[in-house]
């Protein structure tokens, strides 16, 4: 019989968490010279609309096979990459990670999970980016399409990989909660 | 397959406006809710190899010893359902001890220690325990309201082993009066779980004639198998 044990609440990471989670380099989740590697970027922005420069983002997908490193994967684990990435904005806001365009998983369109940290959020906040030319599978995706139609367009990056997440008010991204 | 699901009484509100910057950031709109999937059942994975055994000391980290108030600090990783999570990356970043970030951004008047990063990681043992020793951080004003001040505290970020169980939390200290009037850690509405973010000191792990000790358990997400409502929190 297992204890049933409370959960530790989450709080801010707050406006230093560079010291913590800072390290160079963490968000190439491929090297440059990596076949297929393709540069994300975009802003994270407030209710203003003003950046903001204090967010760090981590971001979790699967290989350009649709496949995961890991021993939960029901079909298996597929060593050899990393599948993770980490970067913190800069004063405009903006950050930028080189990763591979992750392959299709079984009845979902390729996607790229993506937490979001800042000064300001509890927690931090998930959501995803889709991308634009998938238009076939994104329209099969059972993600997207339990968002309401008129907020997916938040979550499919543009045709040049650029996805800002809006945190708060017009256009705000949709976030999800795990 | 998937990962316990918070009940809404753990974690606070993201728009909680007595913590003021939620007011610009946090999302008005109700999260999507998501079902655990291939890319939520899994996640992120540290091993032993991905940090040097040294970086759990922040007190050994540059020519002299830092000043303050040396600290044991440690504790288990366990999920919901009482399991340890072994193997699993958690990062620590802290003020000093006169409550001074080692940051640009921080202009508080308080010295910075050319001794003190405030930086330290370590990966949980097979039993899920970890340790770090590290220096008692002051307390810090801020700019929340009129005379806001930081009760004195810890960040750690943890990763589990899918994302669900991704937290970054805050550990505070036993008997801290600050806790009364701080706005994140009062921004978990129910006492008994806030409390949880409270290490307990402990005698026992002191280090005669050269370090104090707290104890600080972090429970993440459990598999859903053993999902239950919220323990009754009495
Ligand atoms: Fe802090």
């Amino acid at each position: 019989m297992s204890t049933e044990l409370g959960l530790t609440p989450a709080q801010t990471v707050g406006p230093y968490y560079s010291i913590g989670m800072t390290r160079p380099g963490t968000e190439f989740v491929v090297p440059a010279d990596h076949p297929g590697a393709i540069t994300i970027s975009g802003r994270v922005l407030d209710v203003n609309g003003d950046p903001v420069p204090d967010a760090t983002l981590e971001i979790w997908q699967a290989d350009a096979d649709g496949r995961f490193d890991h021993p939960d994967d029901p079909r298996g684990a597929v060593p050899g990459f990393s599948g993770f990435g980490r970067c913190g904005t800069d004063e405009d806001g903006r950050y930028e990670f080189r990763t591979v365009k992750p392959g299709a998983l079984p009845d979902q369109a390729p996607h790229i999970d993506v937490l979001v940290f800042a000064r300001g959020l509890m927690h931090w906040l998930a959501t995803r980016i889709y991308f634009a030319e998938e238009t076939s599978a994104n329209a099969g995706d059972p993600v997207l399409a339990s968002v309401d139609p008129d907020r997916r367009h938040t979550l499919i990056a543009t045709e040049d990989l650029r996805f800002d997440i809006r945190l708060r008010g017009d256009g705000e991204t949709v976030f999800f909660a795990l | 397959m998937g990962y316990q699901r918070d009940t809404g009484l753990v974690h606070a509100p993201h728009y909680s406006p007595e913590y003021r910057s939620s007011m610009l950031r946090a999302p008005s709109q109700p999260l999507v809710v998501l079902p655990h999937r291939l890319t939520e059942i899994t996640g992120p994975l540290f091993g032993e190899s991905d940090v040097r055994p040294e970086e759990s000391d922040l007190t050994t980290q540059h020519d002299g010893e830092p000043l303050g108030e040396r600290i044991v600090v440690h504790g288990s990783v366990r999920d919901g359902s009482g399991r340890p999570v072994p193997n699993t990356l958690l990062e620590l970043w802290q003020a000093n001890s006169a409550g001074r970030y080692q940051h640009q951004n921080d202009q508080h008047d308080a010295p910075l220690d050319p001794n003190f990063t405030g930086n330290g990681r370590c990966v949980t043992d097979a039993e899920g325990n970890y340790r770090f020793t590290t220096i008692r951080p002051g307390a810090y004003p801020w700019g929340n309201h009129h005379n806001a001040w930081r009760p004195a505290h810890l960040h750690f970020s943890v990763f589990g082993r899918a994302l669900p169980q991704r937290l970054v939390t805050q550990m505070y200290f036993p008997g801290d009066p600050l806790l009364d009037y701080d706005p994140i850690y009062q921004a978990v509405r129910e006492p008994k779980v806030r409390q949880r973010m409270i290490s307990s000191f402990d005698l026992e792990s002191t280090v005669p004639g050269w370090a104090l000790a707290f104890n600080f358990d972090i429970v993440l997400a459990g598999p859903e198998a053993s999902l239950l409502e919220e323990p009754h929190v009495d």
